[in-house]
């Protein structure tokens, strides 16, 4: 798993690429989280293109990111999510719960 | 399963870097029904959702043994056990239900829920103290020669 980022005015583009399981998942958490404190955005895109497989450890790391938005009133969406990611996404009904572009 | 045709077992300790050979393991051994790429996903993430429950819930505070088992059986059915000798589940019916989890900030609670409506059945089985046997079954679609 690697996670990249642009910032761009304030807007943080979170790029992630890779298997997202349980054993990425706490690495990928902690560099959001450092990234979010260190930039401290105004809007926040995650974009999941480069995911190759995601399971439910990706769904807490997509709500704890949309939690630390909430929490500062920042706008945040989800991009391009892969079919398989958007299913396991779609199962637990986060697609109603988080903007996805 | 009755009339196993073909079938593989294997046994690995509860690391986390064991998570992405485990399920893929799992579809290798299924590819040779032909499945789709949406079926082989469907198994992957099962299979992903299974074997994280073992390591981060059976064996919370050490490391034990994880035995994958698939079986391939008649008419495209395959049937996958994932099974744990960790500290098991007090109430499964519970455990199953959507957003439940005992494991915090981390976790969501829906691995059961995504097992449930990617594979055909699902079944849990379960003793406090012993382990856990988690069997889920799927019928591969079978493909004519000009697709
Ligand atoms: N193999 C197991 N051994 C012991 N307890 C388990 C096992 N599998 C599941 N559980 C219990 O069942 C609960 C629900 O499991 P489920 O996979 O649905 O959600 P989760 O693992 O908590 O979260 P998520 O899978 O979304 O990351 C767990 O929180 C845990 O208490
Ligand atoms: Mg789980």
């Amino acid at each position: 798993m690697t996670v990249s980022y642009n910032e761009d005015r304030g807007k943080l583009l979170i790029e992630l690429f890779g298997e997202l399981g349980h054993h990425e998942a706490i690495d990928a958490m902690d560099n959001i989280a450092a990234l979010y404190e260190c930039i401290s955005p105004i809007e926040l895109i995650l974009d999941m293109s480069g995911i190759t497989f995601m399971d439910s450890s990706g769904i807490a790391v997509v709500m704890r990111t949309k939690r630390l938005c909430d929490n500062d009133g920042i706008a945040m969406a989800v991009r391009n999510a892969p079919k398989q990611a958007l299913k396991v996404l779609s199962a637990a009904g986060i697609t109603r719960l988080v903007s996805f572009i | 399963m009755k009339n196993t045709i073909n079938k593989m077992s294997m046994t690995f300790p509860s690391r986390s870097s064991n998570e992405g050979f485990a399920r893929s393991a799992a579809a290798a051994f299924i590819a040779q029904l032909d499945p789709t790429v949406d079926e082989l996903s469907d198994i992957k993430t099962a299979v992903s959702e299974a074997v994280t429950n073992c390591i981060v819930h059976a064996y919370k505070e050490r490391v034990g043994d994880i035995t994958l088992t698939v079986e391939i059986g008649e008419d495209n059915m395959v049937e996958i056990s994932v099974r744990d000798k960790g500290c098991g589940i007090e109430d499964i019916k519970k455990a199953c239900e959507p957003m439940f989890t005992t494991g915090g900030q981390e976790r969501s609670g829906m691995g059961f829920t995504i097992m449930e409506s990617f594979m055909d059945s699902m079944k849990v089985r379960s003793a406090p103290g012993k382990g856990t046997t988690v069997k889920m079954r799927k019928r591969i679609s079978v493909r004519g020669m000009f697709r």
